[in-house]
């Protein structure tokens, strides 16, 4: 062997060392979550509440609580979003206000959860006075998600081909009504996946809700958007840090992680296999 | 007849349009809200000692302090040693994607990708405590792992989704006459990977990298649970860490209404705030770049 080939080898087998470094964390990290999380959870720990100083029971507030802010909060980002992504597509052509609108998502994708947290504390809690409330963490998380549901939308959008447009156009459609009843159902698969992306994301944040609404603990489920609630990746913090015997929990912390991470998973599943499906559609 | 569905088209052009304000009015919202909360926050203590005191101890009794010069500096400990790490593995994995591995693997891998990218930061933090941590400790001798090295670790590994999948595309759009014609000089594939496909990309992997730093810098749970958060000077990446994101977190809770802690708490954000944006908008002016001469 030269020394030439010899040096390539060595490269190849330095990439694959990356790419097997990389895959090796993760599993190990799902293993051990898997390992010692999936054998707490139980008909019992999904279905109860925290008990003895959350050292025993289970996490039903925090499962109902993620769940409901999450749908609420993806309640009031998906039209907004899909509305704005219709209205650059669409409608806006090129302008200095579109170019704005763009520069704006972009740089709001980038902003930090915890940034979002006080934006929200600052303008629902205190300036709209919802109080510390799921409404107010829901219309936090919203905009936190809104870049991305505009993203994947608009990616949806272009998607659709230009005859399809034309076509209707040329029927006599006025240009909402080619975009409503010709370009959108050709979108919905694709405008979906980013919604419950949206979702899964959502469901995971803890950093913007940390102020404006989530609770150590309830003794009741919340009644209304005005109350505060438990949720996933914040029990999950309270759990491991937060508790006066951390090692006690730990079990529970396990539960609740695994719990999360399966949510979020089956989330970005139901994503990953309705895209594998719309593509399939579309080369037939 | 005609006249109403003429209505309508207007209707929803204008009622669409407002809609795309809401991204811009969020963006400035933000903006405006953490200048004006700061503004009161830099009145009260001034720019110098905000940014130069290394003593950020704001409950203290008789004479707090606001400096967030160990905060500055725990984030940039944890985000660099996160750099050092992602860049490498990130760029490496997204040649062996597109260059070196068969396309089955490629079909696993990618999705597994997407999956980090999926992994909430609280699920990332708590891996940090039970995994991570106790495998420094035990490995480096140390009374407990939560530092900084564990912070960046696990950073590392929440931006490496963004550094592979960007990086790939960069990667990918390397004309393949490139390739070709190296090999046909007698290049090898490492010569022809190194010397003919990386210079070619080396703006795109560059955006790629600081993409995945943008997101690093501004995680806020990971860091909170894993770098043990001493508000001290640090040393080194064994030294326990405070970034401001975490600070952020811990005190905003607890702090009253009103009170220079809390205005100061905006400024901390709004240093954060201004930092991911200029990180972000130096990626944009990479990539913008990148694009112009591929056209």
């Amino acid at each position: 062997m030269t020394r030439r080939t010899l040096w390539m080898w060595v490269g190849i087998a330095s990439l694959v060392a990356c790419a097997a470094g990389v895959v090796t964390f993760l599993i190990i990290m799902l293993f051990d979550l898997g390992r010692k999380g999936i054998p707490v959870l139980s008909w019992e720990f999904l279905s109860s509440f925290p008990r003895e100083g959350m050292t025993e029971g289970g996490i039903l507030p925090a499962i109902f609580g993620t769940t409901v802010l999450t749908l609420l909060a993806t309640l009031l980002a998906a039209p907004l979003g899909v509305a704005c992504a219709i209205w650059l597509e669409e409608y806006a052509g090129e302008g200095w206000l579109t170019q704005l609108t763009r520069a704006a998502v972009r740089n709001l994708a980038g902003v930090p959860s915890i940034v979002y947290g006080l934006f929200g504390l600052a303008l629902f809690v205190e300036g709209m006075r919802m109080g510390a409330s799921l409404l107010a963490s829901a219309c936090t998380l919203a905009l936190l998600t809104l870049p991305s549901v505009i993203a994947t939308t608009e990616e949806a959008l272009r998607q659709v081909p230009r005859a399809l447009r034309e076509g209707a156009l040329a029927l006599g459609a006025t240009r909402w009504e080619t975009t409503y009843s010709v370009v959108l159902p050709a979108a919905i698969p694709g405008i979906l996946t980013g919604v419950i992306l949206a979702l899964s994301r959502a469901a995971g944040e803890t950093a913007p809700i940390l102020f404006t609404g989530v609770a150590f603990y309830t003794r009741y489920l919340p009644a209304s958007p005005f109350d505060e609630f438990m949720a996933l990746p914040y029990h999950l913090y309270i759990l491991s840090t937060q508790h006066h015997d951390p090692e006690r929990v730990r079990p529970l912390a396990y539960g609740t992680a695994i719990a999360l991470l399966l949510l979020v998973f089956l989330l970005n599943l139901a994503a990953f296999l309705l895209r594998a499906r719309y593509r399939q559609k579309k080369r037939l | 007849m005609t006249r109403r569905r003429y209505f309508w088209n207007w209707f929803f052009e204008k009622s669409l349009a407002l809609s795309a304000l809401v991204s811009i009015a969020t963006l400035m919202g933000i903006f405006l809200l953490l200048t004006l909360n700061s503004w009161k926050a830099f009145e009260r203590i001034g720019l110098g000692e905000f940014f130069s005191l290394d003593a950020w101890n704001p409950a203290a009794f008789d004479a707090p302090s606001y400096g967030i010069a160990s905060l500055l500096v725990g984030t940039f400990l944890t985000t660099v040693g996160a750099t050092l790490l992602a860049a490498p593995l990130g760029v490496g994995m997204a040649f062996f994607l597109s260059e070196v591995g068969p396309s089955w693997l490629r079909n696993v891998l990618k999705p597994m990708v997407e999956l980090m990218a999926a992994v909430p930061s609280v699920i990332m933090g708590f891996a940090g405590i039970v995994l991570v941590g106790p495998f420094l400790a035990q490995a480096f001798d140390l009374p407990n792992g939560l530092n900084a090295l564990n912070g960046s670790i696990l950073l590392a590994f929440m931006a490496l989704p963004t550094i592979v999948s960007v990086s790939e595309d960069v990667v990918q759009a390397v004309p393949q006459a490139y390739k070709e014609a190296s090999y046909a000089l007698g290049a090898n594939r490492w010569e022809t990977l190194t010397q003919v496909t990386l210079p070619a990309c080396y703006s795109g992997l560059l955006a790629a990298i600081m993409l995945g730093v943008g997101r690093a810098i501004g995680e806020t749970m990971t860091v909170l649970m894993a770098t043990g958060n001493a508000t001290a000077m640090p040393s080194g990446f064994f030294s326990s860490v405070r970034t401001i994101t975490a600070t952020v977190a811990i005190e905003m809770g607890e702090v009253p209404t009103g009170t220079t802690h809390y205005y100061t708490l905006f400024a901390c954000a709004l240093v954060l705030f201004l930092i991911t944006l200029l990180i972000n908008y130096s990626a944009e002016r990479v990539a913008a770049r990148l694009r112009k001469r591929g056209q």
